[in-house]
């Protein structure tokens, strides 16, 4: 369903270029649920931007449902990282998660059924009407993360969406994003810098190397499902498979601290 | 000392503080017999006979509708201007040499262009004059304040297509209202300023009007009784400012305080 071909995104031009993103390639498949993994500052963010339409690529393609991607798509979603600056603080958890249907042509039945059940979905029902401040930072994390799913994407893009908070609150949140996938049935692109993490969620596995980065294996995950926080970190495929992602991602490393980081060019460019 | 403590101290020393000072001032005054000067308790009946409330309808009321319909006029146009200019960074730069020029004006310098252009300082004129010196402040922090939102919170805003008035008015006003409402107090105190600074000039009525005659006439008690009124009316409207943003604002000062460091 969604098909990235050749994307390749330069900051800046002449002798004060910049390459983030090399050349990826990537598919996408309807209901499949991939994990982009790379070392940190390789771009990861960057091609997140590209492929959700917020930043224009330098060349290449981003394909969603064979239309082609020129700005953010109706059937797709974005939760960032940073949960505390993508919530507005002056308005309720229910505002919020409403804001991207507003503009939409729907009932007043349907916007608050909608609201209802992705704050449901997320177990917030309670504290609808609370701030996001009020809220701890993995429960901020889920408003957005209900916010995403209200807007009713087909896929969902989620840019090292628990990078900030602790490490149960973390394992939490990766279950309920496995839960919210299996209840709506909805295609996930997750990025992420955590090997465990992307080990435990995916199906599949993109490995990055580092910037100017481009896919550097895939890698077909077959453990089994429902996946266990307990259970599954403890079978030895699980940890193969970590051991093998790290091993490619650790040999990037040497490289990836004489580049720009990559993330950082992102956040110093935000209009290019 | 508990926290309640503190607050009765804090709430104390704002009145007491004054009242010793209103104290010094009478006992001085008694004391001194400087006709300039008159005593305190003089200056005090004085005020009751004229603005509680003989001529509050002739004269207060006039002042304090220049200072309401300059400032809301002046502020929306700041707020009007200021969310293209906060927006597009192109337009900033063709409007700040602008901005910067007539904000550096002293407003006395624009009185004669009123006077002249217009004939007369009535009504109107005083609010327009009112009006362009408050667009200023909340024209420049509501600028400040749309380019300081949070890049995040513009590219969620993106990411969900929501069409630029609903993002105008749903994040972009929001975001900078803390900011516009700093402005906004600046203006008020303005605002203040350039009432009495046009009846001083040109007027028929007015507390400003009031001042500049028993100015002139030399009856320095009812002149005494004007500056106390002008300056009660400035604390007053600020104090009500502060009231409405305590409550507008509440939220700011709840995330605020919940950031983390």
């Amino acid at each position: 369903m969604l098909e990235i071909t050749h994307l390749s995104k330069t900051y800046g031009s002449g002798d004060r270029a910049t390459r983030a993103v090399g050349d990826v390639n990537l598919t996408v498949g309807e209901g499949e649920l991939l994990v982009v993994v790379g070392p940190s500052g390789c771009g990861k963010t960057t091609l997140l931007k590209c492929i959700g339409g917020l930043l224009r690529p330098t060349s290449g393609d981003v394909k969603l449902n064979g239309k082609r991607v020129s700005g953010p798509p109706e059937q797709m979603a974005l939760v960032f990282q940073d949960y505390s600056r993508s919530l507005m603080p002056w308005t309720s958890v229910r505002n919020n998660v409403l804001l991207p249907l507003r503009h939409k042509k729907l009932s007043r039945t349907d916007r608050t059924r909608l609201v209802e059940d992705s704050v449901e979905a997320v177990g917030l029902t309670r504290f609808v009407d609370h701030y996001p401040w009020q809220l701890s930072g993995g429960m901020q994390q889920r408003v957005a993360i209900a916010r995403a799913l209200a807007y009713q994407p087909s896929i969902l893009l989620m840019d090292e969406p628990f990078a900030s908070v602790d490490a149960q609150t973390r394992g939490d949140l990766e279950d309920l994003v496995l839960n919210v996938r299996e209840q709506f049935g909805v295609t996930i692109l997750f990025v992420t810098h955590d090997i465990d993490e992307s080990v435990y969620l995916a199906d599949r596995i993109a490995v990055l190397t580092s910037s100017p980065t481009e896919v550097k294996e895939l890698i077909a995950v077959d453990l089994p499902t429902p996946r266990d926080q307990i259970a599954t970190k403890e079978l030895p495929e699980f940890a193969h498979l970590r051991a093998h992602v790290y091993r490619l991602i650790k040999r990037e490393r040497p490289g990836a601290s004489e580049l720009a980081d990559a993330d950082a060019l992102a956040a110093a460019h935000p209009e290019s | 000392m508990s926290a309640r403590s503190w607050r009765l101290v804090k709430i104390g020393a704002e009145i007491l503080v004054p009242l010793a000072i209103l104290l010094a001032w009478q006992l001085w005054t008694a004391s001194a017999h400087q006709p300039r000067f008159p005593r305190l308790s003089t200056i005090l009946v004085q005020f009751r006979e004229m603005w509680l409330f003989s001529q509050f309808g002739e004269h207060v009321v006039p002042s304090l509708v220049r200072i309401l319909a300059g400032f809301a006029i002046g502020s929306l146009i700041g707020v009007a201007l200021g969310i293209p200019l906060g927006l597009s960074t192109r337009a900033r730069r063709a409007a700040m040499p602008h901005i910067e020029y007539w904000r550096a004006m002293p407003p006395p310098a624009l009185l004669p262009i009123s006077v002249i252009l217009a004939h007369s300082i009535g009504d109107r004129q005083k609010i327009e004059f009112i009006a362009f010196f408050c667009i200023f402040p909340v024209l420049l922090n509501t600028i400040a304040g749309i380019r300081a939102i949070d890049p995040t919170l513009v590219d969620t805003a993106r990411s969900y297509g929501i069409p630029r008035h609903e993002r105008v008015r749903r994040i972009v006003l929001p975001a900078a209202f803390p900011q516009i409402m700093a402005g906004l107090r600046v203006s008020l105190a303005l605002a203040v300023i350039m009432m009495v600074l046009t009846e001083y000039f040109s007027s028929t009525n007015g507390v400003g009007y009031v001042l500049l005659i028993s100015k002139n006439t030399f009856q320095l008690v009812p002149m005494w009784a004007a500056i106390v009124l002008i300056g009660v009316i400035g604390y007053l409207i600020n104090f009500v400012f502060l009231l409405v943003e305590r409550r507008v604002l509440a939220w700011h000062r709840g995330w605020r305080a919940a950031l983390p460091d």
